[in-house]
């Protein structure tokens, strides 16, 4: 079959590599219909995640036909069911899946002493996502093996078209877990770093769960004209304004009751020297990861108020406001999304015609042309927003 | 100062710990630090209180000294265990025993005088540092002697893991250095574990205790090759957080050569290998499989987690 894999830092190519087989009873193999490129699979482009190897097939956003069950899978699924899979790979067994905590299942990390070494703890597998993270290929492919299928695949019995579906593989409960993290009370303001997938789909999300102002950041104009003409935001470009008193400014001097740092460790700043300063950090491993937009969202929430970290981040950070932070009694809330969690309710959602993800499509490709769509989505070109990939 | 031995709840020993020998490796580090820094900042008043304030040579090789005694310190003070690192200040001592020795020969009167006493205060600093790093290097020996412990939370009751425990055929499914073990009678079974170069080593192992739900402990029986035995126990954890089990292995190591292959018998590194079982263990008891991916298709290992493969399906196999 045909796969977008890892080649190098910046380097991704399409190649031929086996079809995957069942390894374990509750195994299921998905035929790709669609799949999409994530801002965190630019993390590991640009080599920022550690442990990935030249060849690594990429991609932990995708959906399909299921062609091959294992015999421990049966109970819920059929070959031939149109599903979409979540990018955590998780047991539902263990306490933390029974939790609702999927993006950290106990057990279905094979790398999980390395993980542990990284993070005291180790997270759950996901597909395409390093060695950290298990090992698993991805689904920018023909065909993917999905682990745990009885747990991650989400049986779609509605015509609904991919584009509305298929996000609720990631970004979309991203976005919504998002929101919901930050315990939104009627009439809050809620400011939002990065205008990309995630951001945009939080915007959705924060004004489903009762938000009375959605803000969001970026330096983008047309990322800004999305948010605003799609998802209804106000819009801040960080690189005409400064952004705390912006903020300041819109709420009266109170601040966003909840803030989302939907960029992770690849922020830029206003200020090329500071920017510069970090990036130079991050290019000798002294901080590994760039909180730009980490560090704003803790000086400009309100006292009191809750940041959520959604964006990915791999390592460490340099110059946590951490006095800011506790002096003002914030909370702080984070993880990679527990899908499993959001996937029923928001297809529940999209079914009611609540939310539909798919204004966030911009560019629709060949899998063949997968290292292209890394270059426009990476680039900014052809204002991209989402790329997503058909076989 | 002096071995620690901790006897838990159920009657086993649990680790012996020497806090006396790390503690004195981190006063001997401490001392390391004001000598040199002495040596160093107050070399004159410092080698007229040795008697060689004559020698420019002399007062060259204490300011080396002193540099010296700071990498000691080092050494004793930044790593998380002082471990064999005060072996170093026992060679320090020799060479400057040599060298105030040296010193001795050709002085006289007074500063001969001062010399004796630097001779005597070196020799007893000597005698305190070899008697600390031989007490390490015992210490230490008792550790990597064969055992081995680890521990796992699993989301099962007592009752349901006890009793896959207790059915000894079910652990090669998580341990991967055992072929096989058959049960033989109630109490007794056999057991093959991969040796190197394609053979194995059996033994004959008996449950001496068992306590439905808590405990069981076994060992082989007298006459194996690799004397060994182990216990595993079973605790509910607080508020219906499952099963706490904790495991320990022992393995006697009667001569070298056996002793390397007792080693073997257990994996290169049975303290790695009972974290890999364990993990396997979870996976299997929670999930009813091992937990693999293309870059780790045999699953959760330490050993094999350097040699992974790339996250690609393999070849499908004809």
């Amino acid at each position: 079959m045909k796969a977008n894999c890892w080649i190098a830092p910046n380097r991704v190519a399409v190649e031929d590599v086996p079809d995957p087989q069942i390894l374990n009873p509750r195994d299921a193999v998905v035929r790709v219909t669609s799949s999409a490129i994530c801002g965190s699979d630019l993390h590991l482009l640009d080599g920022f995640i550690p442990a990935m190897k030249r060849g690594d097939i990429l991609g932990h956003e995708f959906m399909g036909e299921i062609v091959e069950l294992g015999q421990s899978a049966r109970d819920g699924l059929r070959v031939g069911d149109r599903v979409v899979v979540g990018f955590p790979i998780a047991c539902g067994d263990c306490i933390s899946c029974q939790n609702g905590l999927y993006s950290v299942c106990e057990n279905s990390n094979p790398n999980a002493a390395i993980a542990e070494l990284a993070m005291g703890h180790s997270p759950a597998g996901i597909f395409g996502y390093s060695h950290l993270m298990g090992g698993y290929a991805g689904g920018q492919a023909q065909y993917v093996r999905v682990p745990y299928a009885d747990v991650g695949a989400l049986k779609i019995e509605d015509d609904l078209p991919d584009e509305k579906v298929l996000f609720l593989s990631d970004v979309l409960p991203t976005g919504y877990m998002a929101a919901e993290q930050c315990d939104i009370k009627p009439g809050d303001t809620v400011a939002i770093w990065g205008a990309g997938p995630v951001g945009q789909l939080a915007t959705v999300s924060a004004y489903l769960l009762g938000a009375g102002r959605v803000i969001v950041i970026d330096r983008y104009p047309y990322r800004l004209r999305m948010a605003r003409d799609k998802a209804g935001a106000e819009t801040i470009n960080y690189e005409e304004t400064d952004v705390l008193d912006t903020l300041r400014e819109m709420t009266a001097g109170r601040g966003p009751d909840a803030c989302i740092d939907a960029v992770g460790m690849e922020g830029h700043h206003a200020s090329a020297a500071l920017h510069a300063y970090d990036r130079a950090k991050q290019a000798v491993k002294v901080e590994t990861d760039r909180p730009h937009a980490l560090r704003e969202a803790i000086l400009s929430c309100r006292n009191g108020g809750t940041i959520m970290a959604i964006g990915a981040y791999g390592g460490f950070i340099d110059k946590f406001p951490m006095g800011s932070f506790m002096n003002r009694s914030l909370t702080m809330r984070s993880g990679q999304a527990h899908v499993q969690r959001y996937m029923r309710p928001l297809l529940e959602r999209i079914r009611r015609g609540e939310i539909d993800p798919s204004f966030i499509i911009t560019h629709t490709l060949r899998l063949h042309d997968t290292p292209q769509g890394y270059d426009i989505f990476k680039n900014k070109q052809e204002d991209c927003v989402k790329v997503i990939l058909k076989p | 100062m002096g071995v620690r031995s901790v006897t838990d709840t159920l009657g086993i020993e649990r680790a012996a710990q020497d806090r006396g020998s790390e503690g004195l490796a981190r006063l001997l580090g401490w001392v390391s630090l004001g000598l040199g820094v002495t040596a160093l900042a107050g070399g004159s008043r410092v080698a007229q209180a040795c008697g060689v304030d004559d020698s420019r040579t002399a007062r060259m090789v204490l300011r080396a000294a002193g540099a010296r005694e700071l990498g000691h310190a080092a050494a004793l003070l930044i790593p998380r265990r002082a471990g064999l690192a005060g072996w170093t200040r026992v060679a320090g001592d020799v060479l400057d025993l040599a060298a105030t020795g040296q010193a001795m020969r050709n002085r006289r009167g007074e500063r001969r005088r001062r010399l004796a006493y630097t001779m005597a205060a070196l020799a007893g600093i000597t005698a305190v540092d070899l008697y600390a790093s031989i007490r390490a290097t015992q210490r230490r020996r008792v550790y990597d002697g064969g055992r081995a412990y680890g521990s796992v939370t699993v989301n099962r009751t007592p009752e349901e893991t006890y009793n896959f425990w207790h059915d000894f055929e079910n652990l090669p499914r998580f341990m991967y250095h055992l072929e096989s073990v058959r049960r033989t009678d109630p109490r007794r079974s056999r057991w093959t574990a991969k040796a190197p170069a394609g053979r194995s080593v059996q033994w004959e192992a008996e449950i001496i205790e068992d306590r439905p739900n808590q405990l069981i402990r076994w060992r082989s029986v007298d006459g194996a090759r690799v004397p060994n035995g182990g216990s595993v126990r079973f605790m509910p954890a607080a508020g219906n957080r499952g099963t706490e089990v904790r495991i320990e292995l022992e393995y006697s190591v009667p001569g070298r050569a056996m002793g390397r292959l007792a080693a073997r018998a257990f994996g290169e590194n049975p303290q790695q290998q009972i974290c890999d079982d364990l993990r396997r263990f979870k996976q299997v008891i929670e999930t009813g499989e091992i937990a693999r991916s293309d870059g780790m298709p045999d699953g959760t290992s330490v050993r094999a987690q350097a040699r992974q493969r790339p996250a690609r399906p393999l070849a499908r196999i004809a």
